[in-house]
């Protein structure tokens, strides 16, 4: 079984960071996996980690009464999710479920914060990549709202 | 046999066009598949043997509803099947639509193959990426007959498509067929989806970072709605693919199919004699322009 620091290494998101902040990253992170199915976190409860995906599938939900659960977004391995550690009041927005039998590296929220507040230079390497997953995802929730197969007026594709 | 003489757009070429393809060719439906709620796929056969259509994966025929008019639409079957033509279409306008309401023993007019299909040569000894959103995937089917009919000839080969919802995929039969397989790769998500769904639910852009293989040795073919391929486009780029190694399959108002009439024409290409793929290389100054 790969190191947590292994993971790390080589997971898109900790991609070129400095072997010195992933030592440090190191400190709050443990290895957790998850049954196909499982419930990892709840819409509302406290963001008290965030998580590095290695392996499996993770959904992203919504449940809305009288239509039952929709998905949002589902996330491989090299993604990240619970980014709600980042932003008071510290509470999920979504619900997220494992699809298949899921690894991944989670981080305490908290000691993340404490990390990223001692060492600014760590911290602002983790904004600007935490910057990059959001632009990237607001770009293709719009792309999703656009709903662009209905719009394509083409035949011949 | 040659018909007329006629010149072709830059004046420099002057050519010689085939009058045999401006003449549709009665092809009867043989049978007819229901993909999805406003998606056929019809079979269909010639109604003399010798007048069936070879063609390349990538290419399209004019398909005629006698009476009604003409639309381009691309082939989605087997090339090393010719006797048999396919044709995925979804009911947009009068033309496709009164294709779709065809059943079984309708007569339809071809004329073609026309235009210039994948790169396959080129794709030889490569990792291929296939990547087709919503009816964008009917163009991409022969290329993977083709690659899996020649499986040794190339290295890793990977399907993305996109759909909007579960029920909007088209070809499902053969998607999980080749979702068996262990010598291909087909990754399917939707814009939206109950929790029963077990593939992805994202824009099919977004599986491009997930890609295993490595940009250095892939060539990319991309199909669907533009907007859908400009975003296919970056993130190609952003994972390091080469605008070179990158094809798309352009949807313009082809009439002709002959580069004559000029209602395709993309910057400058005449989509039907030179596309409809193109390397996004070739586009890439006209791709973003509105005017276009």
């Amino acid at each position: 079984m790969s190191s947590i620091n292994e993971i790390l290494a080589g997971h898109r998101f900790f991609r070129g960071v400095d072997p010195i902040f992933l030592r440090i990253l190191n400190e709050c992170a443990a290895m957790v996996d998850f049954e196909a199915g499982e419930i990892i976190f709840r819409q509302g409860h406290d963001a008290k980690r965030f998580y590095g995906l290695d392996r499996g599938r993770v959904a992203l939900e919504l449940h809305t009464p009288g239509n039952g659960t929709v998905v949002i977004e589902t996330l491989g391995p090299g993604d990240i999710f619970g980014s709600s550690w980042l932003f008071p009041p510290y509470n999920y927005e979504w619900d997220a479920r494992a699809v298949q039998d899921t690894r991944a590296v989670a981080f305490n929220a908290e000691c993340l914060r404490d990390i990223c507040e001692a060492d600014h230079d760590l911290g602002y390497d983790l904004m600007k990549r935490f910057a990059g997953i959001m632009r990237n995802r607001l770009q293709m929730a719009r792309l999703q709202c656009l709903d662009i197969y209905r719009l394509s007026d083409g035949s011949r594709l | 046999m040659p018909g007329y003489l006629q010149i072709v757009g830059r004046i420099t070429a002057v050519t010689l066009v085939d009058t045999n393809l401006m003449v549709p060719v009665p092809f009867l439906v043989r049978r007819r598949f229901r993909e999805t709620t406003d998606t056929v796929t019809l079979e269909m056969v010639p109604q003399q043997s010798q007048d069936r259509i070879d063609f390349s994966p990538g290419q399209f025929n004019m398909l005629y509803a006698f009476g009604i008019g003409e639309v381009p639409i691309s082939i989605s079957g087997d090339p090393a099947r010719p006797e048999t033509l396919m044709h995925t279409i979804r009911a947009v306008g009068a033309v496709s639509s009164a294709l779709v309401r065809m059943k079984q023993g309708a007569m339809v007019g071809v004329r073609g193959a026309f235009g210039k299909g994948w790169p396959l040569h080129e794709a030889c000894g490569k990792d291929v990426v296939l990547i087709g959103g919503g009816i964008g995937l009917a163009p991409l089917r022969p290329v993977i007959h083709h690659l899996l009919n020649n499986r040794k000839a190339f290295e890793g080969v990977t399907l993305l498509c996109g759909a909007r919802t579960p029920r909007d995929i088209i070809f499902r039969r053969h998607l999980k067929r080749w979702q068996r397989r262990t010598d291909f790769q087909v990754e399917a998500t939707v814009d939206a989806a109950g929790a029963t769904w077990l593939g992805h639910v994202g824009v099919v852009t977004r599986l491009v970072a997930h890609l295993d293989s490595h940009p250095s040795n892939t060539i990319a073919m991309v199909c669907g709605p533009e907007v859908m391929m400009r975003f296919a486009v970056w993130e190609l780029l952003q994972w390091g693919l080469a605008p070179d190694r990158i094809f798309l399959s352009l949807e313009r108002n082809m009439k002709c199919g002959t580069g004559v009439c000029g209602h395709c024409q993309f910057g400058p290409v005449f989509v039907c004699t030179e596309g409809p793929v193109v390397s996004f290389e070739c586009i890439e100054p006209w791709f973003h322009r509105r005017e276009v």
